[in-house]
C-alpha cells in the first residue's frame, strides 16, 4: 500500500527539521489516547514544542447513515456516537425528532430518562476518573471504579438489557418501563455510592502525587474555554457555571434541584487538569441526588407518546440538546418531508475539545499532555463520529 | 453440527486437580526447600579452613569407599585456589538460582497481592492458586519468537538484557542470607553492592538506544537520568549504618545490630530513621518501581526501553525489574532493619554451637535455619510494602523526580549523614538504648493508629461488599 | 432577549444583508449575505446585550435542488441565555465563505469538518485542511452526490455477500457427496483397505447437516 505516511509533513506542516529535535506518535495505538486518536508530537527531549491532534480513526460515517436510515431506524446508531455514555446519545436525538414531529414524551417517560441519563453519567464519570487515574501511574482506582461500575452496568441491564449500547429511549419516550423492584435496587446502590466516593477520594483525589501532577497543568482560562466552544466539566472546571439541565432545561430536569459543580483552584489554578477531575467526581454524587428525587416523585402514566410507525415529520428543522456526560451534546436534524432524514448533525463535547490541545501544547511535558488528554475526557467515537 | 477435534479444551489442572497441587507444592516448598538445604550444607563451609577439612575427610571418605587410600593435603596443594574458586561459583550458582525463583514467584506474589488490592483475583488457575502462572510465563517466553528489529544495533540490542542481569546478579553475592549464609562477605560490601546495583542502568540506557525507536529512547534516557541521579542519596542513606557500625562489611554491620527491634539501626538513631525512609525511596527510584517507573510508564510509554524486546530477552529485563526488589529490600534490611539477627542470640551463641571440627552440631543449624527465616521474612514483609506502593501510588513526572532527589533527598541525606557523625561522637551507648526504646514504641503507636484508622475507614463505606469466594 | 428581538437588531444594523426571521416551525433562522458573515458574527459577538459568545456548532446542508450548500451557524450566549442560527447559502459548484475563526476559535476545527465532508472552501482560514478523512481522499461525502471511488490504496470497499457464498458451497457439497455415494453403491462389496474410504463418504452428511 502506497498510502503517503509522512505525518510530518502532513500534520506539523513543516519540512525542516532541527537535530534536537524528533517527532513522536502519540497513538493511535495508544493506552493513553482514549480510543484511535493520533498526537504528532514534536519534542525536545521531554519538553514538547507543538503536539498536534490527527483524528479521524473512527470515522464511520454516522452523520451520512442517518440520511439512509428512517428516522426510528437510527436510534442504535446514536449508541455508538458515545459508547459510555449512549443513554445521552439516544435522548438527544429523540429530543430532536420530537421537536421536528412536535410531541412530547409523556411524564414518565421524561423521568425515566433522566433516571437512566443520570445513571449513565456515574457509570460514564467512573471510566473516565478510573483511566485518568490509570494515565496518572495509579493503577488500582479503576479496578475500583469499573467494581462500581458493574453495579449500573447491571440495574440498566435489568432496565433495558444491554450493558452498553442501550438502545433504550425512543422517539416519543422510552421503550422499557422501570421493572419491579429496580428502584429499591438504584436507591442501595446510590446509598453506597455516596460513601463510597470518600473512599475514592481518599485514596486517589487527595493524593500528594496526584495532586502535584495535575494541578496548574493544562490551565484554560475561562474566555479561552468560551471561545474554544467546550462544553461539560471541560468548561465548568475553567469556572463557568453553565449545564444544559438548568439553563436550557429539557424533559423532567425543571422539576429538580441540584448543584453545579465548577472548578474552584483548589490545589491550583482554576481551570487545571486537577479541576476538571474534580468536577467529575462531584457531578457523580450530583447526578445521585437526582435520582433519589426523581425516584421520588416519579409519576404514572404511558411511557410513549402517540407516534406513528413510519414517521414523516413536515420539512424543517429542530435541534435537540442534551447535557451529556462529556458535555452539551446537540443534535440538529433537517428533514425535507421524507421518512429519512435530510441531514442529521451531531455536535458533540470531545470534537470541541481536541482543538485546544494544540494550544495548551507549547512548552509542557510528555507526562503532562498525557494529564491533559485524560483531563478533557475525550473519546474517538464523539469526535470521529 | 459437532466438531470434535483430538484434545478436550480443559485445562491439564480442571482434569488432574491433584496433579495440579502436588506440582505446586513442589514449585512452591521443594524448590526453595531443596536451595535452603543446599545452602544449609555449603554456605558453612565458606572459610579456606573449612574448605580444607571439608575437601579432605570427602576424599578420605571416596578413597575408603574404592579401597584406596587417598590422602589430600588441600592446604599445601598447589590447586586450592583452583578448589576455592569452584566452591565460590557453586554457592553464587546457589545465589543465583536463589534471585531467579525469586524474580518468578514474586511475580506470583505481586499479581495475586495487586489483584487482592483492586478487589479482582490474579492468577487462579494454573496450579493451585494460580501459583505456577510464573512458571507458565517463563515458559511461554523461552518458546516466543525472538523478534530484533531490522534497524536496531544488531550486538548492543543483543547485549543489553545481559548488562541488567550483571547488575542484578552481582549484588547477590554480598547479600548475607543468614549468619553464615552469604556467597563472600567483603569488607567493602556496601560500597560494592550500590556499585554494582548502578550497572542496571548501563542495560537499560543500551536497550533505549540500541532499539533504534523514539518511545524506546525516551524510556532509556529517563532511566538513566534517574538511575544516576538517585544513586546519591541512596549512597549518603547507606553511609549511616556504616558510620553506625563502623564497617563497611555487610555481615559487620548486621553483627553490629540486634534482634529485637530498639536494637535495630533504623530506631536506635534518629537520623538512621530518617535515612532508612530516604534509602528505601532512593532505592524505589533506583529499581524503577512506581512512584518512580518512569522509564517503562505503561500509559505514557507503553514499556518504555523493552518496548522492542520480546521473548526471552524481555523475561531477562523483567526478571531484573522483579528480582531487584529483593536486592532493594535485602538491603534496606541488612542495614537498618537488623538482617538475620536473631533476638536473644548474640556472636558467641553462634561460634558455641559451631563445636569444633565438621560437621557443626544440630544447635547451629538450627540457629543458622531461624536466621535465614528471619532474614527472608523481613525482606519479604519490604517486598510486600514495594508491592503496595506500586499499587497505591501515581507516578510522578521526570522533573518532580528530579527536584524531589536533588532538592529534598540529597540534602536530607547529607543532613542524616553529619547528625549520625555527631550523634556517634557524642552519645553513650545507653542513651542509643533509650533512643531505641522511644523509637520503636513510636514506631508500633503509628502502626497501630494505621491499623485503626484503615478500620474505621472501611466501615464508613455503606453498602454491599464485593464478594471474593471464588478464590 | 429572545431570538425575536436579536433578528431585529441585526436586521437593525445591516439592513439588506440579513433576511427575514424565518417561520415559526422547528427552530427559527436568519440568512445572511455570505460576504457579511464575518461582520455579523463580530457584531453578535461584541454587542452589549447580545454577546454571542458561545459558538454551539457551525455545519453545512446540501440541497441539491436547490442548488446551494448552505452553512449554519448555530450561536448561543452564556452570560445572556439566548441565541440565534445564522445561515449563509453558497453556490454548490463552488462552495465558498470566509472563516469566522477570528471570532470564535472554536470555527477552527468545525470549519475543517466542513471542508472535509462538503468541500466548502473557509477563506482565510489558516489551516484547511481534511480532518476525519484521510488527507488524499478524493470526493466530499456528505454531498448528496458523492459516489465511492471504489476502495483506497487496494483497500476494497465492497465484498462478496456471504450469505452468497455459503449457499454456493454447500450446494456444492451437497452434490459432491450424492455423487460419492451413488458410485460407492454400484461398487462391488469393499475390502478391508477400502472400507475407511467408503466410511467417510456418509459421515460428512451430519456434520454439514
Amino acid at each position: 500500500m502506497a498510502i503517503d505516511m509522512n505525518i510530518e509533513r502532513q500534520v506539523l506542516r513543516r519540512t525542516e527539521t532541527s537535530a534536537e529535535e524528533i517527532v513522536v506518535n502519540f497513538g493511535p495505538q495508544h493506552p493513553s489516547t482514549h480510543g484511535v486518536i493520533n498526537f504528532v508530537t514534536q519534542t525536545t527531549g521531554e519538553i514538547i514544542r507543538r503536539s498536534v491532534p490527527d483524528v479521524g480513526y473512527l470515522h464511520r460515517g454516522l452523520e451520512k447513515i442517518g440520511e439512509l436510515v428512517p428516522y426510528p431506524g437510527y436510534m442504535p446508531f446514536t449508541d455508538r456516537i458515545d459508547y459510555l455514555a449512549a443513554m445521552f446519545a439516544n435522548e438527544g436525538y429523540a429530543l430532536a425528532v420530537e421537536r421536528l414531529l412536535s410531541v412530547e414524551a409523556p411524564p414518565r417517560a421524561r423521568y425515566i430518562r433522566a433516571i437512566a441519563g443520570e445513571l449513565c453519567r456515574i457509570s460514564n464519570h467512573f471510566i473516565s476518573i478510573g483511566t485518568m487515574a490509570t494515565d496518572i501511574g495509579a493503577a488500582t482506582p479503576l479496578t475500583h471504579a469499573l467494581r462500581e461500575r458493574e453495579s449500573v452496568n447491571d440495574l440498566l441491564e435489568e432496565l433495558c438489557g444491554a450493558r452498553l449500547t442501550f438502545n433504550c429511549h425512543r422517539i416519543g419516550g422510552v421503550a422499557y418501563d422501570l421493572p419491579a423492584g429496580w428502584g429499591d435496587k438504584v436507591l442501595r446502590f446510590l446509598d453506597h455510592l455516596d460513601s463510597y466516593v470518600q473512599e475514592f477520594d481518599r485514596l486517589i483525589s487527595f493524593n500528594k502525587i496526584y495532586v502535584k501532577r495535575l494541578a496548574n497543568v493544562g490551565v484554560i482560562t475561562r474566555a479561552q474555554a468560551i471561545d474554544y466552544g467546550l462544553v461539560g466539566p471541560n468548561l465548568r472546571g475553567s469556572g463557568v457555571k453553565w449545564d444544559v439541565r438548568r439553563d436550557l432545561p429539557y424533559g423532567a430536569y425543571p422539576d429538580f434541584e441540584f448543584d453545579i459543580p465548577v472548578g474552584t483552584g483548589r490545589f491550583g489554578t482554576v481551570g487545571d487538569c486537577w479541576d476538571r477531575y474534580y468536577v467529575r467526581v462531584q457531578e457523580m454524587l450530583e447526578s445521585s441526588k437526582i435520582i433519589r428525587q426523581a425516584l421520588a416523585k416519579l409519576p404514572e402514566g404511558e411511557i410513549m407518546a402517540k407516534v406513528p410507525r413510519k414517521l414523516k415529520p413536515e420539512a424543517g428543522e429542530a435541534v435537540g440538546r442534551v447535557e451529556s456526560a462529556r458535555g452539551e451534546m446537540l443534535y440538529y436534524v433537517v428533514s425535507d418531508g421524507s421518512e429519512k432524514a435530510h441531514r442529521l448533525r451531531v455536535r458533540t463535547g470531545s470534537f470541541m475539545a481536541m482543538a485546544i490541545i494544540e494550544e495548551l501544547s507549547h512548552g509542557i511535558m510528555v507526562a503532562d499532555l498525557i494529564a491533559i488528554i485524560a483531563s478533557l475526557d475525550v473519546v474517538a467515537p464523539e469526535i470521529d463520529r | 453440527m459437532r466438531i470434535t477435534l483430538g484434545l478436550d479444551s480443559t485445562s491439564l489442572t480442571r482434569r488432574y486437580p491433584k496433579l495440579a497441587i502436588l506440582a505446586t507444592l513442589f514449585m512452591a516448598f521443594a524448590l526453595p526447600a531443596g536451595l535452603y538445604l543446599a545452602a544449609l550444607a555449603i554456605f558453612p563451609l565458606n572459610t579456606p579452613e573449612r574448605i580444607d577439612a571439608t575437601v579432605d575427610a570427602l576424599a578420605a571418605w571416596c578413597g575408603r569407599l574404592v579401597g584406596a587410600d587417598w590422602q589430600v593435603h588441600l592446604a599445601g596443594s598447589p590447586y586450592r585456589y583452583l578448589v576455592y574458586t569452584l566452591f565460590l561459583l557453586l554457592v553464587a550458582f546457589i545465589a543465583v538460582n536463589y534471585a531467579a525463583v525469586f524474580g518468578g514467584a514474586s511475580t506470583w506474589v505481586e499479581r495475586r497481592v495487586a489483584g487482592r488490592m483492586q478487589s479482582r483475583i490474579g492468577p487462579n488457575r494454573t496450579g493451585a492458586a494460580g501459583f505456577l502462572a510464573w512458571v507458565a510465563d517463563a515458559v511461554k517466553m523461552v518458546l516466543k519468537e525472538d523478534t530484533i528489529p531490522a534497524s536496531a544495533d544488531q550486538l548492543l540490542f543483543r547485549a543489553a538484557p545481559y548488562f541488567s542481569m550483571v547488575g542484578l546478579l552481582l549484588p547477590f553475592v554480598v547479600l548475607p542470607f543468614g549468619e553464615s549464609t552469604v556467597v563472600t562477605d567483603m569488607n567493602v560490601g556496601v560500597f560494592y553492592a550500590a556499585a554494582t546495583s548502578a550497572f542496571v542502568v548501563v542495560g537499560i540506557l543500551v536497550s533505549g538506544w540500541a532499539s533504534n525507536s523514539k518511545w524506546a529512547l525516551f524510556g532509556g534516557i529517563r532511566g538513566a537520568a534517574q538511575v544516576l541521579s538517585y544513586e546519591i542519596p541512596a549512597g549518603i542513606a547507606m553511609m549511616v549504618p556504616v558510620l553506625m557500625a563502623g564497617t563497611l562489611s555487610m555481615q559487620g554491620i548486621v553483627r553490629a545490630q540486634g534482634g529485637w527491634p530498639w536494637e535495630w539501626f533504623v530506631f536506635r538513631n534518629p537520623a538512621a530513621f530518617v535515612a532508612f525512609f530516604i534509602a528505601v525511596t532512593s532505592s524505589l527510584a533506583e529499581g524503577n518501581r512506581t512512584p518512580f517507573d518512569l522509564p517503562e510508564a505503561e500509559s505514557e510509554l507503553v514499556a518504555g526501553y523493552h518496548a522492542e524486546y520480546s521473548g526471552f530477552r524481555l523475561a531477562i529485563f523483567l526478571m531484573v525489574e522483579w528480582a531487584n526488589m529483593w536486592i532493594m529490600a535485602g538491603l534496606a534490611v541488612t542495614l537498618f532493619l537488623g538482617g538475620w539477627q536473631v533476638p536473644q542470640f548474640v556472636a558467641e551463641d553462634y561460634a558455641r554451637l559451631f563445636g569444633t571440627g565438621l560437621p557443626p552440631s544440630l544447635g547451629w543449624f538450627l540457629l543458622q535455619v531461624a536466621s535465614m527465616l528471619i532474614f527472608i521474612i523481613k525482606t519479604w514483609a519490604l517486598v510486600f510494602v514495594f508491592i503496595w506502593l506500586r499499587w497505591t501510588l501515581p507516578r510522578v513526572r521526570v522533573d518532580q523526580l528530579m527536584s524531589v532527589c536533588w532538592k529534598y533527598l540529597v540534602p536530607g541525606a547529607f543532613l542524616c549523614f553529619i547528625v549520625t557523625l555527631l550523634w556517634q561522637m557524642l552519645v553513650p551507648p545507653v542513651g542509643m538504648d533509650y533512643t531505641g526504646y522511644a523509637l520503636t514504641l513510636f514506631a508500633l503507636l503509628v502502626l497501630g493508629k494505621f491499623l485503626v484508622d484503615t478500620r474505621r475507614n472501611i466501615a464508613k463505606v455503606k453498602g454491599h461488599r464485593v464478594d471474593l469466594s471464588n478464590w | 432577549m429572545v431570538t425575536e428581538e436579536i433578528a431585529t437588531r441585526l436586521k437593525a444594523q445591516f439592513g439588506e444583508d440579513v433576511g427575514a426571521l424565518s417561520e415559526s416551525k422547528g427552530d427559527r433562522f436568519v440568512v445572511v449575505k455570505s460576504e457579511k458573515i464575518v461582520e455579523v458574527c463580530r457584531f453578535l459577538k461584541t454587542t452589549a446585550g447580545l454577546e454571542l459568545d458561545y459558538c454551539q456548532d457551525i455545519t453545512a446542508v446540501d440541497w441539491p435542488l436547490r442548488k446551494t450548500i448552505e452553512v449554519v451557524y448555530h450561536l448561543y450566549s452564556l452570560a445572556l441565555r439566548h441565541g440565534i442560527v445564522l445561515k449563509v447559502e453558497t453556490d454548490r459548484e463552488r462552495p465558498a465563505v470566509a472563516t469566522v475563526e477570528g471570532v470564535w476559535r472554536a470555527a477552527t476545527w468545525l470549519e475543517r469538518e466542513i471542508y472535509d465532508l462538503f468541500g466548502v472552501n473557509f477563506i482565510g482560514h489558516a489551516d484547511l485542511r481534511r480532518i476525519l478523512l484521510p488527507d488524499d481522499w478524493v470526493g466530499h461525502p456528505l454531498r448528496k452526490d458523492y459516489q465511492e471511488a471504489g476502495g483506497y490504496h487496494g483497500i476494497e470497499n465492497t465484498r462478496p455477500d456471504p450469505l452468497v457464498q455459503l449457499t454456493k458451497v454447500t450446494e456444492e457439497k451437497r452434490k459432491a457427496v450424492a455423487a460419492a455415494a451413488t458410485a460407492s453403491a454400484k461398487a462391488p462389496a469393499p475390502d478391508i483397505a477400502s472400507a475407511p474410504s467408503s466410511a467417510s463418504a456418509p459421515s460428512p452428511s451430519p456434520e454439514e447437516r
